[in-house]
This record gives C-alpha cells, structure tokens and sequence, in this order.
C-alpha cells in the first residue's frame, strides 16, 4: 500500500459541488502531476464539512490547515506553496468574522471548535465513494458484531439504554420502536429509511447520504437484524442526485463485499436494500405518507393505529427511521449505550446536527450535543447576526416548529425544552432571524409552505391552513380585522387537534408561538397599520428626510415610476399615491435621507 | 372470538376485538356523526368528523378507523370534540357554494344533515371558495367539484369496488380534488359510468346527465308520441323516493304514475328482457352445438360492455351480440310497433326509465340507431323519474294500482328478475332447459345463482349436457371472473356479468342509501331490493320468457325466429375494442 506524506481532503458535497469544488479538485491533480507529487500528496473528495458558505473548501493534512473559497485559480498557488514548499497560503485562510483573526488549524476555527460530530463523524474525512475508507474508519464493525455476538435482543436493548431518540422530528424513542417491530408478529418485516428531507433549508440527511453513506447502509442492517427484517428500503428525493449516486455506489460495494445480500458474515442473514425516489411532496416525509409512496400510491397518510410496527409496508411490520438516527446506530454499537448517553440531557441523549441559515455570519451544518444553548449556537458557532444587528429570533422545527425569543436564548436545545416554548426540535433547520425580520411575514411563509405540501386529505389541514393563511396576507397588507387575532387561534387550535397527521397539526405553530411571543407586532398590523420591521411592503411609506437631503435628484431620476419630485438643491419628495416602494430611491441615497417607515 | 371491554362516555360496552369505536358506539346506542365513512366500502379517517376523545392519545381520533383495546378509554360528547366537529365541518362549508336552494341533494345531502345536526348557525370562517369547471362531458355523469368535499368515496367505490381506478385525488393544499388523471374529462378516459360513484357521493358532486326537460318537452309536444319503458329493478326501488320502506315493489303505482305524467303508453322493459332470453337462449345452444365462442357472456349491463372493451379487449367475441333489453326495446319501438299502431317512427319519442347511469350512454352510442333512428331518445334514472313525479305534484304513494299498456307491457316473470344479480342467468336456464330438453321445469327456482355472494357458480344438467355457469355483479368481481376466462383457468359456458354490485337494483340509478341507513339496517340494501324481485316473481302467474304470448306473437308477425335475418338486424350489436386507459378505439 503506498504512503503518501499529505492528504488533501476537497469537499464534494452539494454546496461546495455548486460552487465548483469538482473543478477544484480536477486542478489540483493536475498541479500535483505537474510538480510531480503524484506519490507524495493524495486527493480525496470528501463529503461536507458543514461549513456551506465558504465553499469550496480544502484542507491539507497532516496540518490540518484549512482553506476555503478555493477557486481554481488559487490552486495553481496551495500546490507550489503549501504541497511543494510547506508554505500555508495565507490569503485563503478562515477569518474569524469578529476577531478577523485568521486561523491555520482546522479544529481551532470557532465554527468546528464547540461542535461534536459523532452522525456526522466521517463527514469531509472520508471518501464516500470508497467502501475501503468507511470500513478504515471502523465502517462495518458494529455489524459484524452484532452478528456474531449479540442477540437481537441485545442489539435493541442496547439502542434502548443509549436513549436515542428520532431525528426526524418526532423524537420517538428508536430502541422502542424497534422493539415494537421485533415483537410484532409475521415473518416478512421492512427496515426503511426516511430520507425525504423536505424542511425548507434543511440538508442534514443529505449531507450524511453524501458524505457517509455506509453508515446508514451498516445501521440498516443492524436494524434488519433486529427485528427480523431481510429487506430494506430507502426512499430519497429525487432532488438529491449526488445523494441517490453515491447511495447506488455505496450499495453496490457493500454487496461486493458481502455486507449486503445473502449470508453475510457467513452467519447466514440475508439483508439487501433498494433505493425509492421520492417525487418531492413534503408529506411523504410523513411515514404513512411515505409508505404509501412506496407501495406506488399517491402519498398521503392514514391514521394511526395500526402503527407501521405492525402493520407498515405491504401490511407487514416496518419500522421506519430517518437518516440521522440510523447514522447515530454504529457507533453506539462500537462504542456502548454509555458512552452515548453520556453525551446529551437527561432525556435527549447525544448530539443533534442542525442546518443553520439566515441572518447569521457562518451559515451551514454544525453537530452539538443535544442540552447545547442558542446563545451558544448563534454567537459561538454561528459568529453572530450580520451588521451588528439584534438578534430577533430563531426558527426551530422547519415549518412545524416555532419562534423562540430573544430573550430565550439561553434555553437548552432537546426535544422536550423547545416542545416546552412552544417550538419543536423537528428535523434541524435552525433560521436566525434578526430586527429586520418581520414575524408575521415569516408566520405567513411557513403557512404557505405548508398550505402547498398539505396532502388535502383532511379539511382542518387543507381547508384550515388556507384560511389562517387568507387572514395572515390581510393583516401583512393591512387590512387586518380586530377580530383576526382570535380567529387564527380557533382555526390554529382545530387544525392542531382535529388534523389527520403531523403536518397539519403542527402546522399552525408558527403562528402560534409568534402569537405568543410577538403579539404586539400582530397587533401593530392590523391596528396601528404598521409594520414595525419594515418588511411588510403595503404597510411602508417611503419618506425623504428634510434634514438629510442635499437636493441631488439622484433619487428622482432612478425612480422608475416618476414619483419623487423636486428642485435641485432643495429638499425632494415622493408622492405616496404614485410610489410602488421598491426600495431603488434608498439604495442610492448617498446620504441616508430617505426612510420607510 | 376475542371479546374486548371498554367504556364510551362511561358505559361498558363488550365488542369483540378488531370492532372499531364508531361501531362500538352503536352498540350503547351513540351514533358518531360522519361523513367520509361508509361502511364496506371507505374507513379512512379522512373528513375529521367522527373524531372522539381517547384517554392517553394525544390528538383527537377519527373513531371510524380507531380500533378498540382493553380498557379504552372514549369520550364522544366533550366540549372539545363538538368544537373540533362543528369547525371541520364549518370549513367544509366554508369552501362549499351553499346553494341548497337549487340543488337536487337538498334534504338528502349528508353534509346539510352534519351542520343541522351540529348546531351550524354560522360559518366563522371565509375566505376563497373553490371554483373548477364542471365535467358534462359524457354522456351519462355530470362531476360539480366545487361541491365535493374530498370524502374519497367515490374513490374507494371506483377503485375498491368497481376496480376501475378512474378517480382519485389530485394536486395539492387548497388545490386538492377529485378528478381523473391529469383532470382528464370523464368522456376521455376508461370510466364504465356505472353510476356507483353518485350513490356513494355524500353532496351533489357527482350526478346524472338530467334529461328530465327534453322529456317535459317531448310530452308536451303534441305531435310526439311518447312511449316509456320501464326496467325491471325501477319498480323496486322508486318507492324509496317516497318514503317508502326499501324492498317495496310499486309496479301498479309506478305505472299509474307515468300515465298521469302523459306518456301515451306504458310499457315495460320486462317485455324485451323476454326478448333478450329468447335471442341470447338461443345464441347459447348455437354456440353449444356449433363450437361457437364459449363462455358466452351477457351484455345487458352497458357499464360492464365498456369495462369489457377497456379491460378485456381480446374478449369482446365472448360477449353475446344480443343487444341489452333497453336497446332491443328501443328498436322495435319504432319499427315493430309503429308498424303496428300504424305511426310514423319519426314521431315517436321513445323514453327508458332505467336505475342506471350507463344506460344514457349505451342509448348515445352511435350503433344503436338500427330503428333508423335514435332507437332510445331519452334515459331517465329512478331519480330523475322521482323528481319528474314529484314537479307533477303526484300524490305518488296514494295512486291507484294500474296495468302496463299491450303489447310490449305483457312480461313473465323471468324478465322481472334480470333486476336482480343471478336474474338473467336464471332467466336463461328456465328457458334453455326447456327448448333444449322438450320438458317442463321441475323446479323454477335456481337458488345457487341467487344472493350477493360476489362471483357465483353453478352446473346445470340439461338431461345429459352439463352446463357450467357463473355469475358475477360488481366489476371488480368481474375483472377477477375475467382475468380467469381470459388465462383458461375458468371453464365456463355461460357467464351472466352485471356492472353494479347486486346487479340492476344496485344501480347507479337508483335512490341513494345514506351512510347512516347502509350502518343501521340489519341486512344490505341491495338484499332487500333483490327480495322485493324475487317476491313479484314468485307471484306472477307466467314465470318463463318464452312463455310470454307478447313474444311469441313477435316472432310470429315480424321476426320469424329467433336469430332470424330481421332478428340479427334488429336486434343484435357489435362491441369496439377501447384503450386501457382512454376512450379511444384501439389501434389493434
């Protein structure tokens, strides 16, 4: 086997493969067979690093110096500098955004240093497209265990002490719902995995799917295992091609090697897989829905009992589990409950990975132990709110979830705390919203959202979403009614106890929680007909202060409606009945004299 | 059986395991309110309706799909399932047109039933009230979705049931309906228009093509002679419109009724179902004797010829070319009796009163104008004749009992029984035998093809020949029958089909049967229907269609024999092959 006295790991996720890292990684081949390094210095693509908006991103081992926004100019340089010479390129280091320190060492960049990457533990270190680096980073131990030393009963008591529970959203304890399947009765049980990831900005599951995939594939047969199960499914949207590509290779090998198909171990259980794509509906990350889609039928959900641990696909027994929670599953094999559940709080145990977008500095995928604060995520991790703005509030729980307040920052993340605040944990999209955000405008994206993906089964979902959702675009044009308020809250409260699934009764929570905590700004829409963020369009005026305007006309001429007029050197004015408040007057002010208000 | 206790609101209640709460319930004397539920056919918690309290579970439950445990638990009547009710259906209204006024459902419409019953006095909510083109494309079934409330029962009749697969929901969100694929018109696609899918819908969604005006004109018409026929299961059934108990047979009523509406004759289809024993009779023993394409197989049920020309293309020669009783009748209409009668064709307008749907449609198709002329010019549902008796103001159940007109009302009671699943094979065997053997029945009554059993067999020794029959009534008991005679696993002789579930007294015609009525009576609907048949039959004083001296009087006059030259012009038809998911003639 050759050594090699560098690595250089190039990320071939899907943010930094948008941004171009394949053209990256091509440049630097070239490079490295133009000094010749070919036996000195390998290249592996990698899976996300989580760090999305500073892609492409490069690290050089054994340094560990961290690069990022490599284009494929800057390669030509990292090769003669850093790989010939051992010369760290110091432009293309991660700046703190505070500090603006530049840091060289990977893990002493405040982004990764309060991380814990335990499902996302071979994410951007391995290539996921070589079965070989998985099974060198214990890939595939944690079955062969199981197989050959543990009972089924053990492997399920095992994910039963370690606490694990759903990362989907729901936090249903795994080992529970395991042990439902393996006790049901029947000989043909299904193992699948939920990888329709469908929370807007969420891409947890995707960046596992691509980054690791083996640890789902080793998980699924663990659970295959478990409850008797010979057959897999994983039902991934069809959006996620890198995902399904790397999925198909990765089953592919596995089956090459033997740990997927017939007698593997040579212990005689038979466990294969086969992939589902999913046509991008948002209810079939619903698992009935889900199971319908899988059976060929338009994907809606049916009531629950029957439970799919009895009667799931096909009628037979199923469990069902998102990819996260499957990725968690061998390491706590090799590891030990202990180990895990000494990670966590007292009822949320091990860690959460979270997609982290909106008004904050470092966007992207970050993994902390579940108990971790918001303060903590959004200022340490995150690097903080852009432009020195306040932070509002965050967005937990996708469109299901709620607003968490500012002044609510120190609460521990688990399931049971944002359940508690009127939030949920959900599948990890985590949006940072700041003063210039405005809450009934973000309540009313989440409720188109969900009015959009209801399945329309139910008439409390698809009938009741689009009526908070009427009352909502009134008030944010204002023409809210006194009465809308106590509307929302009997339509949100029907919906929440008379939907047929998840996705309607959690539907309303963000109107409900931004009810709760953002009441007063509600009430300035529809009474005082104000938008105090200034996002809701029908409600600004756009004003030119006297004391500011210099009478440079500036404004007037790039209005495109004509509505500001004025005399060069004296103070301008727009006409309120012509303008359509498009912003372009205040973006070219130079002297910040005109206001929406 | 295992047997499970449990309390609603309080009360012990023992059901055995696998019982659903909603049935459950009944048993302590609640009836759970409901809409999309219907039993037999769709239990899929979907409308919200039916939700009750369930000690532990965290939302509300639909009881129509809840299963019972030990020790559950239930509440049905605690403020906050009235409120969850009351706000479901609220919604439903408030996305619905609200125009009981005009509509035909009014006093029948289970949701009007659900806002009277839950104490509706306003809608709290508004908003944007869906607004879709209707479907008149076919000829026989008119789609309204701005009325329908996405309860899906239409769905399950059509795919569970009828296994057509023509309905299911479509789109998203607000945007969610029931429609064909690709929102298709239902002329455009494999629909059989059966009809079944009207006498499950809940509001007027779904219903007949109405051709109750250009009946009201062609009565009014002094220069038409209008004629009626009335179909065998009609009289069955049209008491129900009236308030009658199901299962009672109106015949004289009926009859009287259509005299004081102004038709100038009153005939009965019974009449040309004797015909059609006749014809079809005979084609079996031909088809015996000379190596024919066997099975035979019936063709009175126009929904089932058309799912026969989608589904089982390759088949269609199996089909009898006799032509169904209806269209046998309509012809001679205009040839036999306006011979007869001494009245030109071109002015009689030839009326069907028929518990079927896909009646209008077989009436459209362009082969059936043998007569030279539209052969049938007008095919009123049980419904339709029900409303028309009703704008006459009708005293219906007060009217004298009255005899069909001569001579195409003289029947037996072999054509009366081609109403029920079974009738028309059992007609046949009456005859057969006879003709074939030279003597009398033993014994009339062929109980083995009798009964809603969905696919029924039998063998019939016509004094050494064995006959294998079978008899199916509900499409998907014929696809099932068909797939069989299509792989030569079956081997049958003669096989009766009828599209609707119990045959013609389950008609997509006939008065609607509310969930609530489907849940509470002791014995299925269609049964009871069936009874009332099988009841006239036993009293009629000629039972054996070639025993109707109307029929024999036919032969001798016009048509010679059956399966005569004139027999085979008038009386007979040709199918054409469909494509599997539209309408379109096959390329074969």
């Amino acid at each position: 086997m050759e050594l090699y006295r560098s690595h250089v790991l190039v990320c071939a996720g899907t943010g930094c493969t948008s941004s171009d890292s394949q053209k990256v990684r091509e440049k630097l081949r070239e490079e490295i067979k133009r000094l010749n390094l070919e036996k000195e210095v390998q290249v592996v693509q990698t899976g996300c690093f989580g760090f999305c908006n500073l892609g492409p991103i490069m690290v050089v081992y054994p340094e560990g110096t961290f690069y990022c926004q490599v284009k494929p100019e800057d390669v030509q340089e990292i090769a003669e500098e850093h790989l010939l010479k051992g010369r760290i390129v110091s432009r293309l280091l991660y700046k703190e955004p505070d500090t603006e320190v530049k840091v060289t060492d990977f893990d002493k960049i405040e982004f990764f240093h309060h991380q814990k990457r335990v499902a996302l533990r071979n994410c951007g270190l391995i290539n996921p497209e070589k079965i070989e680096e998985y099974i060198a980073q214990d890939g595939y131990f944690a079955l062969g265990k199981v197989l050959n030393e543990m009972t089924r009963a053990e492997v399920i008591e095992t994910i039963k002490k370690s606490g694990l529970r759903g990362r989907g959203g729901g936090g249903f304890p795994t080992g529970l719902k395991w042990e439902f399947a393996y006790k049901a009765p029947g000989n043909v049980k299904y193992v699948v995995c939920n990888a329709d990831e469908g929370d807007p900005g969420a891409f947890m599951d995707r960046s596992i799917l691509e980054g690791d995939p083996h640890s789902v594939i080793e998980a699924m047969a663990i659970a295959g295992y478990a409850i008797g199960s010979e057959q897999g499914y994983i039902y991934v949207r069809a959006e996620y091609p890198i995902a399904v590509k790397r999925l198909q290779i990765a089953i592919k090998q596995a089956r090459e090697l033997g740990v997927l198909g017939k007698n593997i171990f040579g212990t005689g259980f038979n466990f294969d897989i086969d992939i589902r794509l999913g046509a991008g509906a948002f209810v079939c990350g619903e698992e009935t829905a889900l199971l319908a889609s899988i059976e060929g039928h338009r994907g809606e959900p049916r009531p629950r009992p029957p439970f799919p641990a009895n009667e799931g696909l096909w009628g037979k027994p199923t469990i069902i589990n998102n990819v996260e929670t499957f990725a968690n599953i061998p390491i706590i094999i090799l590891k030990g409950p202990e180990w895990f559940s000494s990670i966590g709080t007292e009822k949320s145990k091990g860690t959460k990975v979270f997609a982290l977008a909106g008004k904050i500095n470092n966007t992207g995928l970050i993994e902390v132990p579940m108990g971790t604060t918001l303060r903590t995520i959004i200022y340490d991790i995150g690097g903080g709110i852009p432009h020195g703005r306040k932070f509002k509030a965050a967005q937990t729980g996708g469109p299901s979830g709620g607003c968490i307040p500012a002044e609510l920052i120190d609460t521990e993340i688990d399931y049971d705390n944002l359940t508690a605040i009127g939030s949920m944990m959900g599948s990890g999209g985590l949006i940072v919203m700041d003063e210039t955000d405005c809450m009934v405008d973000i309540a009313k994206f989440f409720l188109e959202f969900t009015q959009e993906e209801s399945c329309g089964k139910c008439p409390p979902c698809r009938i009741g979403t689009k009526r908070m959702l009427e009352i909502l675009e009134r008030i944010t044009q204002g023409k809210g009614e006194p009465e809308d308020l106590e509307r929302l809250e009997v339509l949100a409260q029907t919906i929440k106890n008379a939907s047929l699934c998840g996705l309607g009764q959690t539907a309303p929570n963000p109107v409900l929680s931004t009810l709760r905590y953002f009441r007063s700004e509600y009430e300035a829409h529809i009474f005082d007909k104000k938008c105090p963020a200034g996002v809701c369009q029908a409600l600004l005026s756009f004003i030119i202060l006297a004391e500011k305007c210099r009478g440079c006309g500036l404004c007037a001429r790039v209005c495109p409606v004509g509505a500001i007029s004025g005399k060069p050197k004296e103070t301008y004015v727009i006409d309120i009945e012509k303008c359509i408040k498009c912003g372009t007057c205040i973006e070219k002010c130079k002297f910040g004299a005109i206001v929406k208000m | 059986m295992e047997m499970v206790n449990l309390t609603i609101d309080g009360f012990q209640v023992q059901v055995p395991s696998g019982t659903t709460v909603l049935e459950a319930a009944r048993k302590v004397g609640i009836d759970i309110p409901t809409l999309c539920y219907l039993k037999d056919i769709n239990k899929i918690g979907a409308c919200r309706v039916c939700l009750v309290e369930i000690k532990g579970a965290r939302a509300l439950q639909p009881s129509c799909t809840y299963p019972v445990s030990e020790g559950l638990e239930v509440y049905t009547n605690t403020a906050k399932v009235r409120e969850a009710r009351k706000a479901v259906v609220e919604l439903l209204i408030s996305n619905h047109p609200q125009d009981c006024l005009k509509c035909s459902r009014s006093q029948k419409c289970e949701l009007q039933e659900l806002a009277k019953q839950l104490g509706i006095t306003e809608v709290r909510f508004k908003g944007e009230i869906s607004s879709w083109p209707k479907d008149e494309s076919s000829p026989a079934i008119v789609r309204n979705p701005d009325k329908c409330v996405l309860c899906r029962r239409c769905v399950a009749v059509c795919s569970k049931v009828q296994d057509v697969n023509v309905l299911n929901a479509i789109e998203r969100g607000f945007k969610a309906i029931v429609a064909p694929a690709f929102s298709h018109p239902l002329e455009s696609v494999n629909c059989t228009f059966c009809g079944q899918c009207i006498n499950v819908c809940p509001v007027e969604a779904i219903k007949e093509k109405d051709h109750i005006e250009r009946v009201w004109d062609a009565l009014a018409d002094k220069e038409k002679h209008v004629v009626v026929q009335t179909a065998p299961a009609v009289r069955a059934v049209l008491g129900e419109e009236f308030g009658l108990p199901i299962g009672t047979s109106v015949t004289g009523k009926m009859v009287a009724a259509l005299r004081r509406l102004g038709f100038d004759k009153v005939f009965d289809t019974d009449f040309s179902a004797d015909l059609t024993i006749m014809e079809e009779g005979h084609e079996l023993l031909d088809r015996l004797n000379n190596n024919g394409k066997l099975p035979l197989i019936t063709s009175c049920s126009p929904g089932w010829i058309k799912f026969c020309e989608h589904n089982f293309p390759d088949l269609l020669d199996n089909l009898s070319t006799c032509k169904s009783p209806q269209q046998m009748f309509g012809t001679l209409a205009k040839t036999y009796y306006a011979e007869l009668e001494g009245i030109d064709p071109a002015k009689i307008f030839s009326v069907s009163v028929m518990p079927c749907t896909a009646k209008k449609f077989e009436a459209d198709r362009p082969e059936m104008r043998d007569s030279g002329y539209q052969d049938v010019d007008a095919v009123l549902t049980v419904r339709e004749l029900a409303r028309m008796i009703k704008q006459a103001g009708i005293d219906f159940v007060n009217l004298p009992e009255e005899e069909f007109d001569l001579p195409m009302g003289m029947s037996t009671g072999a054509g009366l029984i081609f109403g029920a699943t079974g009738g028309v094979m059992e007609a046949a065997l009456r005859t057969v035998y006879e003709v074939v053997t030279g003597e009398n029945l033993p014994k009339l009554d062929f109980e083995e093809v009798r009964g809603l059993k969905g696919i029924k067999e039998a063998t019939v020794d016509l004094k050494g020949t064995e006959v294998r029959v079978a008899v199916a009534h509900g499409l998907g008991n014929a696809r099932r029958l068909m797939e069989k005679v299509r792989d030569g696993s079956a081997n049958y002789h003669f096989i009766e089909i009828m599209a609707c579930p119990g045959g013609c007294i389950g008609g997509g015609g006939t008065p609607i049967v509310n969930s609530l009525t489907r849940s509470k009576l002791e014995e299925d609907y269609r049964q009871l229907r069936i009874k009332a048949i099988y009841g006239e039959d036993a009293q009629l004083p000629l039972r054996k269609s070639h025993e109707n001296p109307a029929v024999i009087k036919l032969y001798e006059q016009y048509l010679g024999k059956p399966l005569s030259e004139k027999a085979h012009h008038l009386l007979h038809t040709h199918y054409t092959k469909r494509g599997k998911f539209t309408n379109c003639e096959s390329v074969s």
